[in-house]
């Protein structure tokens, strides 16, 4: 029998920064998962595997523990605490039935800064584009969009004053620069 | 920054999309068909017009989908943006909507 003897590195392990107004954290491991789906299955069943699917495209429903974000019109990214994925895809085929479906594990794939405080808006905007007041993009928003030159995925849950950016590992180091950069 | 409409997500910077070239270009039923030059015509030739044109854009870094717009190639400015599938909206000689 092979014994697998595999340390796991998240790739901004043990990161932090303060800067005015604003502090940054990074979060812990989770799966994540990419749903894709009709969206008339979605608005027949409301949830899947507990994941709230009944929002508007660009929005966030859930509490921070089961986050379920629409990305476009069938299109939803899943996260949850780490250590659930086997359990969960199974819940979530169960709750979908036959309904035609895609669902795929993108844990590894993704790593994720969050971010609190009075300039998180400032600090984003300086590399991001969007409108991000409370008008335009308020608490339950959530969007595939760009900072810098990265892809993110920009999420402001709406429970909590924080702010989740998730971005592909390989870009994290320079998502995480480019936010403590902007925050000094 | 040009704002462009995303059919599914509203205005959104001009960043976050990519053009896919000339819209409503139907391939042919039956390709095997066609000889070389209308094969040729079908994969390349455009119109490539100064004025309103209908393009294919992709809402790359946002919803992903793709959709429609008529632009005007000479001003950049956007008249409409519209899903796929849906027929291009009429424009009159001023390069106006109707
Ligand atoms: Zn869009």
């Amino acid at each position: 029998m092979v014994e697998s003897n595999i340390i796991r590195r998240p790739v901004l392990a043990g990161r932090s920064a303060l800067g005015s107004s604003i502090t940054m954290t990074v979060a812990a491991p989770a799966t994540r998962f990419i749903l894709r789906l009709d969206p008339a299955s979605a608005s027949a069943v409301g949830s899947a595997g507990g994941f709230d699917v009944s929002g508007p495209i660009n929005s966030v429903r859930g509490s921070n523990g089961k986050l379920a974000v629409r990305l476009g019109p069938n299109e939803w990214f899943l996260i949850v605490e780490d250590g659930e994925g086997a359990a969960l895809e199974a819940a979530i085929a169960a709750s979908l039935g036959d309904r035609f479906h895609a669902l795929v594990d993108v844990s590894h794939r993704n790593t994720a800064v969050l971010l609190s405080g009075e300039n998180v808006v400032d600090v984003l905007n300086a590399g991001c584009p969007i409108d991000l007041s409370d008008a335009a993009f308020a608490p339950g928003s959530a969007t595939r969009t760009i900072l810098g030159k990265s892809e993110i995925v920009l999420i402001r849950p709406a429970s909590g004053d924080g702010w989740r950016v998730e971005c592909w590992r390989s870009f994290a180091p320079y998502v995480f620069e480019f936010l403590t950069e902007a925050s000094r | 920054m040009l704002l462009i409409k995303c059919p599914y997500c509203g205005q959104r910077p001009e960043t976050e999309f990519k053009c896919g070239g000339e819209a409503h270009i139907a391939r042919p039923e039956d390709p095997s068909a066609l000889n070389d030059e209308a094969w040729a015509d079908f994969l390349y030739t455009r119109s490539s017009i100064k004025g309103v044109l209908a393009e294919r854009w992709m809402h790359s870094h946002g919803c992903q989908r793709w959709f429609n717009a008529l632009r005007n190639t000479h001003s950049d400015a956007f008249l409409i943006t519209y899903e796929m599938g849906k027929p291009r909206p009429a424009v009159d000689e001023n390069g106006e909507l109707k």
